[in-house]
This record gives C-alpha cells, structure tokens and sequence, in this order.
C-alpha cells in the first residue's frame, strides 16, 4: 500500500495520464457522465419525495375520514337504502374497540359537502362561508397554521360552548380592514355573535378544506345548527406505525355494528384513507429512488467499463512502453499497479467532476422550481449514497482495470520490445 | 563476470522446434568489451536475451557475478535486470512521452530512488554522453545518434555490472555509428563490462574480443586489436 502514497507512483501516473490528454478526457467523459445522472436523478427523486413530504406534513399521514351513506343491503329487519346517521357517541366505542386509533373527533360542517354556507357579516361587510364544528383534537390531527396572538378552538371553548371561532385568511380580508387586528373582533355567524380567537393560514388538511373557512366548537355547532348526536364524519388519525388499511376495515366494521349494517354491505359508510394515498404515494416516490439508482449505478457501470476498455486499447497501444518499463526493471506488480492506479484515479476524478457537477445541475432546478406548485423541494443526494458511489466506482474501476494489466503484464518483455 | 555453461534454448514453432542455441559455453572477464557476431538465425539474439534475463534457457547454466540465474520469476528477474543489466536496443526503445531526463532516470524510479536524486544522477550521466543540454526535449526532437546516446545513458544510469547491447548501430548512419562506438569504447575504458550484438564486422572490431556464432555454436573465439573509433570519426 506504500506505494499509493508515493510521489514518484503519481508522478509516473500523472505523467502518462498528461501525456495522452484526448484519451483521458474521452475516456473521463463516460464516467463523468454517468456519475452525473446518478447524481442529478438520485437529487430529483429525493426532492420529489421531500415534496410529497413537504405537501403532507399537515396532515398526520395516517389520516382517515369517514362518513355515513345508505345501506346497500338489507340486514336485521332493515330493508335496503336506509339513510344511516353516525352519531356522536359513536367516536368513543371506535376509540375504545380499536387500539390502533390515537385521535378520532366527529366533525360537523355547514356548506361544505353542499348545503348553504353560514352567513358571516360584519358591520357593511358579509359573505358566506362553510363553518365547521371541530373538537380541540383536531388540532393533532391536521396541524393548523395559527397566525400570530391567535390560537385554536380549546377544552373550554368546547365545555362551555362559547361562541368564539377561527376564521380562514380570506374570511379575515373580507370581513376586517388591512390594518386591523381580527382577534377579539366580532363576526355574526347566522344571526349569532362570535368572537374570533385566530386566523389560520390555510393548508390542504382536509381534502374539501379551503382559506375562508369558519372553526366553532362543536358544542356551539350543535347548539347553533341543532345536529343533536349526528355527526358529518369522523376525523381519525392511526398511530404511526398501524396499518392504516386494516384500520379503515375495523372501523367499518365496527360502525356496522353499531347501526345493524350487514358486515358485508360495502356501501354504507364511506372512508377516506390518506395513509393509504400517502403509503401510494410515498410507494411511487420510493419506486422512483429506487429507479434512479438502478439507472444511475448502471450508467456508472457503463461509463467504468468504457474505462477498462479504453485502458485495454491504451494498454495495447503501450505495450513496447510496458516492455521497455519491464527490461528497466518494472516488476510486473508494478505495471499492474500502474494500469490499475490510472483506471481508479480516472475513475475518481471522472466521479468528483461529474458530482460537482450533478449537484450543479440540482441546485439549478431546485431555483427554478423555488416559486411553482410542484411537489419538489431540496433535491439533496444524501451523502452515504455519495460515498457509496465512490466507493462502487473505485471498486468498478479497480476491477475493470485488473483486465488491460493482466493483459499488460501476460506479454513477456521480451515480446513486447519486439513490438513495433 | 558471466560464466555460461552448455546453453540449449529451442523454440516450438507450431509441431516442430528450433533448435536455436546448441550448447553455448562462454566466460566474459570484468572490463571486457566482447562483440557476438553472426548471420541472421544464429541464435545471437537469443543469447543476449538470455543473457539478459529476457528469456530463459532450456538447459546450462547461467551465473552472473557469482549469482546462478535459474528459475526466475517475472518480479525476481525484474529486479536483477534493473540491478545488474544494462539494455541498448536497436530502435533506442526510449519512451516517447518522456523528455531525456525523464528517460535515463527511469531505471532508478523502479530502484526506488528519490525524484531528486534520481534526476541529478540522470544528468550525470546525460552529461557523460554529451547531451545534458538536450535533457529537457522528448526523442522526437533527438536525432538517431542523439536517441542512442539517451539509450546509452538510460542503460547506465543505475550503475549495472554488464551492458548489453542489440544491433545498438543498426539504425543509424556510420558515422553517428562511430561515435557511438566511441561512447561505448570511452565507457568500457572506465572498467565497464560491455556484450555487443552486431552483425557489422568494423563495429566488431571495435571490440576486445569477438565471439563468432554459427547456427546455434560458437565457431570462433578470438581476441581482436581493437580498432579505436575515434581514427574513424
């Protein structure tokens, strides 16, 4: 191993390297190249995948809606297409019959799902907006942006039915002045004083959600619309590691139960199931990291092999070089480690432009992609995978090496002066 | 200095072998100046080969300074060439991306020798041949006369117990082949062991000693007055 460290090893290597510019770069270029696509892909899938991340961090990935329709089938002395209710309590038996379920509230919504929005206005100004009727634990399961001095709907918001609400951005441009602070104002909702209590910035977290929608306790919703124990749907976040499409299927089941379903009747509730979008999703993403770096290691492997062939040819050119070097006294291991140090280093460099390069590339596209609606956000190559990349080429480059200096060294000197 | 005892070397050529070499026995003293001549197929190529340690014979024995040279390996071979031999071959045999230097400093790189020292021994021994202010061009930009002496320095420069050298003339014009020879002559004077292959009898006669090989045996043996170079220059 001394040798690698040797000055005169370089010099000797750099100086046959020099010597022959148009093959090193011809031959640089295909392993720059592929190094280069390696980079640029493995950097495009990983933002993707942090883009997919970005667009769901919101939300708890495991979440699941749920919601009543019509049974399909009869059942129990009930004939078919009976309209079905979910009902408050309903939430506590799911909680309480699968383990899996971390979070679960019964949301009520006005206007959202059809229906007419509640009426806000305030003082000349007034629009419709949906309302919501949200327990605190909402807040867990779809993580609401709160703006400054504001806060979400609380415990005793809920406990004592106040009337006090978040409102949406838009809610607040249209309703309040520029420069006026919403919090503690008052909005009438339907005829009904409430106090607003936060704006929340508006992410997707529901898939019907949008910026001028209206939060009130529950308990006020109920009160105020009079939905008694019904509920809409149930918000329901999994624990992280539950299987979040056997869950779906528990709480079907259960709900079934509850309100003399036949356990086979496929359309009485309906279901939701972000986890299992997301699982798909992130499935794709990983699908598509996985390709890049098949590809990627492919094409460094085809750039590496043009190297041992390019070497191969190169050895064959050199071959009376070789012999002169071996009547001089070059050991045989050391024209092979002169051959296979020449693979490794052009190997390297080859490798280190075409990162500097793919990460060029990346920091580019990540710029461009800065203010467009695109799931694509720091698109970095972990740097175990950049290593790892190295390592693989040094090895690659190692071993397609090993063939030009077995050639190199299988000629006899002898025979190799002899060449003209 | 070289003690050769009995030399057989054949070559298979397809189902039938050449018999090349048929039984060589020959000393070489220090400080001798010995040319080998002989037609083409003589076998006087194969001898210098083997002398040095470029091939290997079949049968004989081979001991060079006190050492028996037998079952080398390509590494342990390696090793003596660049201890004891010097090469000069016909076609100068200099690497044509190194400049001079470069070039006669090369057998001490696989000696191990540090760049800096390696480079003022090289121009040493550019300089002996006369060419030290040529040491920075590549051969391309050397004559034939000029390569030979980068050739010869090369062969030198690690200080080697015999120089052997292949037709070192053959490709060049008599007079730059003269001074060639005067080189050679300068350098076996200093006390330097010298084995000339040449098939041209004046460059043998600037030789001490002439060793006739005919078909793969040593005709003629002879001590010769030698002819200085430089009266022809």
């Amino acid at each position: 191993m001394k040798f690698l460290f040797d000055k005169n090893t370089w010099q000797e290597i750099f100086g046959s390297i020099g010597k022959n510019k148009t093959r090193t770069i011809i031959t640089v270029i295909g392993v720059l190249w592929g190094i280069f696509i390696y980079i640029v892909l493995a950097g495009a899938s990983t933002g993707l995948d942090n883009g997919f991340e970005r667009n769901f961090e919101s939300v708890a990935k495991n979440s699941i809606w749920t919601w009543s329709q019509s049974t399909s089938m009869p059942y129990a002395g009930y004939k078919t297409g009976r309209r079905l209710t979910i009902k408050v309590q309903d939430a506590t038996t799911l909680q309480n019959r699968i383990p899996e379920i971390q979070y679960i509230a019964p949301v009520n919504t006005k206007g959202v799902f059809g229906g007419e929005a509640a009426l806000g206005v305030r003082g000349l100004k007034s629009n419709s907006y949906p309302v919501y009727g949200y327990f605190p634990v909402i807040a867990k399961m779809a993580t609401q942006k709160i703006y400054d001095n504001g806060r979400f709907i609380n415990e005793e918001d809920e406990d004592q039915a106040r009337k006090v609400c978040v409102i949406g951005e838009r809610t607040q441009q249209e309703l309040f002045e520029k420069d006026e602070d919403p919090i503690g104002g008052y909005i009438r909702l339907d005829g009904i004083y409430f106090q607003v209590v936060g704006v929340h910035k508006f992410t997707q977290t529901t898939p019907f959600g949008t910026d001028g929608d209206v939060y009130i306790p529950f308990s006020t919703f109920r009160k105020l619309y009079n939905t008694g124990d019904n509920a809409q749907y149930f918000t329901i976040a999994a624990f992280d590691d539950a299987d979040v499409v056997q869950v779906e299927k528990d709480i079907k089941s259960v709900l079934k139960s509850i309100h003399n379903v036949h356990p086979d009747d496929e359309r009485a509730f309906g279901a939701f199931n972000l986890g299992e979008v997301f699982g798909k999703i992130m499935g794709f993403a990983n699908g598509l990291t996985f390709v890049s770096l098949i590809v990627g290691l492919a094409t460094i492997l085809a750039g590496v092999i043009g190297i041992g062939n390019i070497l191969l040819i190169s050895v064959k050119e050199r071959t009376k070089e070789l012999g002169i070097r071996r009547a001089l006294g070059a050991t045989p291991r050391e024209v092979r480690s002169l051959i296979i140090l020449e693979s490794v280093f052009l190997t390297m460099i080859a490798g280190i432009v075409g990162i500097i390069m793919g990460a060029g590339v990346l920091n580019l596209i990540n710029n461009a992609t800065q203010d467009i609606e695109f799931p694509y956000t720091n698109p970095t190559v972990p740097i175990p995978l950049v290593i790892g990349a190295l390592l693989v080429m040094v090895v690659l480059g190692t071993l397609i090496g090993l063939i030009p200096a077995q050639r190199a060294v299988s000629i006899k000197p002898i025979d190799a002066l002899r060449e003209e | 200095m070289i003690e050769i005892k009995d030399l057989h070397k054949s070559y298979k050529m397809g189902s039938n072998s050449l018999h090349v070499l048929k039984g060589i026995n020959f000393n070489v003293e220090d400080g001798e100046l010995v040319a080998i001549m002989g037609s083409s197929g003589s076998g006087k190529s194969t001898l210098l080969n083997i002398l040095g340690m470029l091939d290997e014979a079949d049968s004989g024995t081979y001991v060079l300074d006190g050492i028996p040279i037998k079952n080398l390996n390509e590494t342990k071979a390696a090793n003596y060439r660049n201890k004891f031999l010097g090469f000069i071959f016909q076609s100068f045999n200099l690497i044509n991306y190194k400049t001079a230097l470069e070039n006669v400093a090369l057998p001490l790189y696989y000696q191990k020798m540090p760049r800096k020292q390696r480079q003022e021994k090289a121009m040493k021994y550019l300089e002996q041949v006369g060419l030290k202010e040529w040491s920075h061009h590549l051969p391309s930009e050397l004559s034939g006369g000029q390569k030979q002496r980068v050739a010869i320095a090369r062969a030198m420069v690690a200080e080697p117990k015999v120089l052997l050298a292949d037709e070192l003339t053959g490709a060049l014009d008599s007079k730059t082949s003269y001074e060639v020879m005067e080189l050679i002559q300068n350098i076996n004077d200093q006390g330097n062991t010298i084995l000339v292959v040449t098939h041209e009898p004046d460059i043998a006669q600037m030789c001490k000693r002439i060793v006739h090989l005919k078909d793969g045996v040593i005709v003629k043996d002879e001590k010769v007055k030698q002819v200085r170079a430089k009266v022809n220059v």
